[in-house]
């Protein structure tokens, strides 16, 4: 098996790495592959994104790098560690927000950030210490002695950073971390992430929405279908696959075929793609100007009414539109 | 899409706001180093465990108390008072007379059998009831999943404090079955070896929490009625606890059945260091099952909490 230690020697540089890796769940109607063989670099100190909408296997790949999930085929190393060989190894290296509030119910606020640092081998003393300064800078303090089922959403949200960093972690996982708090909130926890990131943390984080991809995160990986569809910083992913500005129009009724051709837009300079399927007409395109009123012209000189129209700027949805030929589904 | 507007973190840590990056730098040059070892990590879950209990130890343990306290009053306190419930005894009696000379009380059967009862409901409580909501739909039990122990250390730690926790109802339970009955109606206790009373209610605390641990790692959430009608009262009813086995000779068939039951070996090793007078098994069978059933419990049960916990 040289392959191995090859493997291991290329793990040992990163925080993150994987390789094929893969996960089917069995179940009574057939094997269900959530994770189809991803590949992923993370470098130390970088704050990675993985980018997908719902149900893309974000959350099965983070269980996988924290070792609560058992891969089915291909190799994980976090901080160069084995996922699988040295699941304890990786536990004492790495900090995890999980996506539910996995809290513990029957402690206060305090007891959840005092007994973490126990588990992780702090002496009564530091443990306390350490909640105490983790209670201040995250705005807790006033809510040390309430039970922790009593936080509002974004506190109980900042209490599970909170005890993510009871020790330095090498690596920050955060599944999904801004699910369903308020814009404002939102924006507060990406605050603290850039800040952490600022000091050199290395996170990873998944997320379904693009935004925050965008605003956080300096590399991405595109997942969908338990694949990695496309990696690079934001820069890059809008340079190569998404560069061009996406149209649609939808229509009343059906899109006769050659529509777009009729009105010269295959032909069109910018234009490098054209779809057509059912009662819309989507044009990728680097000179988008004119190229609404086009199609809504070609669309009346056929009999049709317009139903709706968007333009994409290119963004990390004109990637994925591009990549898959599907909407973004948040 | 909108470009989002990104504000400049605030420099002062309020409450609901953002902390100031000062702080937050501060917090990551100042993280403690951890240094974390099995037992170190073992014994800080089973202190939270303690903190949990000492919480609610009011509540756990009046609801834990209410049924043998008033089992007791009602059969050797009501029923001798009254007349004729006495009598309820007498068929257990009549099997145990050839061992004692001067007749005995319900209430002597009662003492072991209630204490072992209370042992069962402990174990159920202390570990199947919150296992069962640490699994279900929020999974809190990923918070102590990713402590930097194997998961089966995880399973073992809560096999030992719900352990713990069936020990001291036994024993908050022991002075209230002994003492609550009517004038003259007072149990026959008598401890010969109390080391061995100790090993007994030990193993029998053990073999509770380690069923405690399979039932909370196989049951249903959905489900959870089911656990009184189909393993607490059939375990109880048929347990040894308000009959010696030795009395059941007259039903041979039930007598050989409720072997299977653990709810007996608890029962009878109870009777056998508390009321020796009475008839009871024999005390190789009773260590034998208390003990291999531990055994086969903790290792079924740890196994089915791995696979729940890594999925």
């Amino acid at each position: 098996m040289t392959g191995n230690g090859n493997s291991e020697t290329a793990a040992s540089g990163y925080a993150i790495r994987t390789e094929d890796l893969r996960k089917t769940y069995k179940s009574s109607r057939g094997d269900v592959p959530a994770v189809r063989g991803i590949d992923l670099s993370v470098e130390s100190g970088q704050f990675f994104g993985l980018l997908g909408p719902n149900g893309a296997g974000k959350s099965t790949t983070i269980g996988m790098l924290t070792t609560l999930i058992l891969p089915t085929g291909g190799r994980a190393w976090v901080s160069g560690l084995d996922v699988v060989a040295d699941p304890v190894g990786v536990k004492r290296r790495i900090g995890v927000v999980t996506q539910n509030n996995t809290l513990d119910m029957q402690l206060t606020v305090a007891e959840n950030l005092e007994f973490r640092s126990r588990f992780f081998g702090l002496s009564l003393r530091e443990a306390s210490r350490r909640a105490e300064q983790l209670l201040e800078v995250f705005g807790l303090a006033d809510r040390r002695k309430a039970m922790s089922t009593d936080l509002s959403g974004g506190q109980a949200r900042r209490l599970l950073i909170a005890r993510a960093l009871v020790h330095r972690p090498d690596v920050l996982f955060l599944d999904e971390p801004t699910a369903g708090l308020d814009p404002q909130t939102r924006v507060n926890l990406w605050d603290i992430l850039q800040v952490l990131h600022g000091e050199g943390q290395t996170i990873l984080l998944t997320t379904h929405y693009m935004e925050e991809a965008e605003a956080l995160c300096e590399q991405i990986s595109v997942i969908d279908h338990g694949e990695v569809l496309a990696s690079g910083t934001v820069n890059e992913l809008k340079d190569g696959a998404g560069a061009e500005t996406v149209i649609t129009v939808r229509y009343e009724d059906r899109v006769p075929e050659g529509l777009a051709a009729q009105a010269g837009l295959t032909d069109r300079p910018g234009v490098s793609k054209v779809e057509s399927d059912g009662d819309f007409v989507r044009v990728f395109t680097r000179e988008p100007e004119g190229v609404l009123g086009e199609l809504v012209t070609a669309g009346s000189a056929a009999g049709l009414t317009v139903r709706d129209a968007t333009q994409l700027k290119p963004s990390l949805e004109t990637v994925f539109l591009t990549l898959t030929g599907r909407e973004y589904r948040e | 899409m909108t470009t989002t507007t990104r504000r400049a973190p605030i420099e002062v840590a309020e409450p609901g706001g953002a902390p100031s990056s000062a702080a937050i730098a501060e917090l990551i040059s100042t993280a403690p180093v951890p240094r974390p070892t099995l037992m170190r990590t073992f014994n800080a879950m089973m202190a939270r465990e303690f903190r949990v209990l000492r919480r609610n130890a009011v509540a756990t343990f009046t609801r834990a108390v209410m049924q043998p306290l008033l089992f007791v009053f009602v059969f050797a306190y009501v029923f001798p008072k009254i007349g004729g419930g006495f009598n309820l005894g007498g068929g257990a009696t009549a099997a145990g007379a050839s061992a004692v000379k001067g007749g005995i009380n319900f209430a002597t059967i009662l003492v072991p059998g209630l204490m072992a009862s209370m042992l069962l409901m402990q174990g159920i409580m202390a570990v199947t009831f919150p296992l069962v909501m640490e699994f279900s739909w929020q999974r809190t039990i990923e918070d102590r999943a990713l402590a930097p122990v194997p998961i089966r250390v995880l399973a073992i730690q809560k096999i030992v404090a719900g352990a713990v926790q069936s020990f001291i109802g036994a024993v908050i339970v022991f002075p209230i079955v002994l003492f609550v009955h009517a004038a003259g109606q007072a149990p026959h206790v008598h401890v010969t070896n109390w080391a061995l009373f100790i090993v007994i209610l030990a193993f029998a605390s053990l073999l509770t929490s380690s069923l405690g641990l399979l039932l909370g790692t196989i049951m249903d959430p959905r489900k959870m009625q089911m656990l009184f009608a189909v393993v607490l009262l059939p375990a109880t009813m048929l347990g040894c606890v308000y009959y010696p086995w030795s009395a059941l000779h007259h039903i041979r068939w039930l007598q050989i059945l409720v072997l299977i039951n653990p709810m007996v070996y608890m029962s009878e090793g109870l009777r056998a260091v508390l009321t020796p007078v009475l008839g009871h098994m024999p005390m190789w069978g009773v260590l034998l099952a208390l003990i291999g059933g531990t055994a086969v419990f903790s290792y079924l049960g740890t196994r089915t909490f791995t696979n729940r916990v890594l999925n």
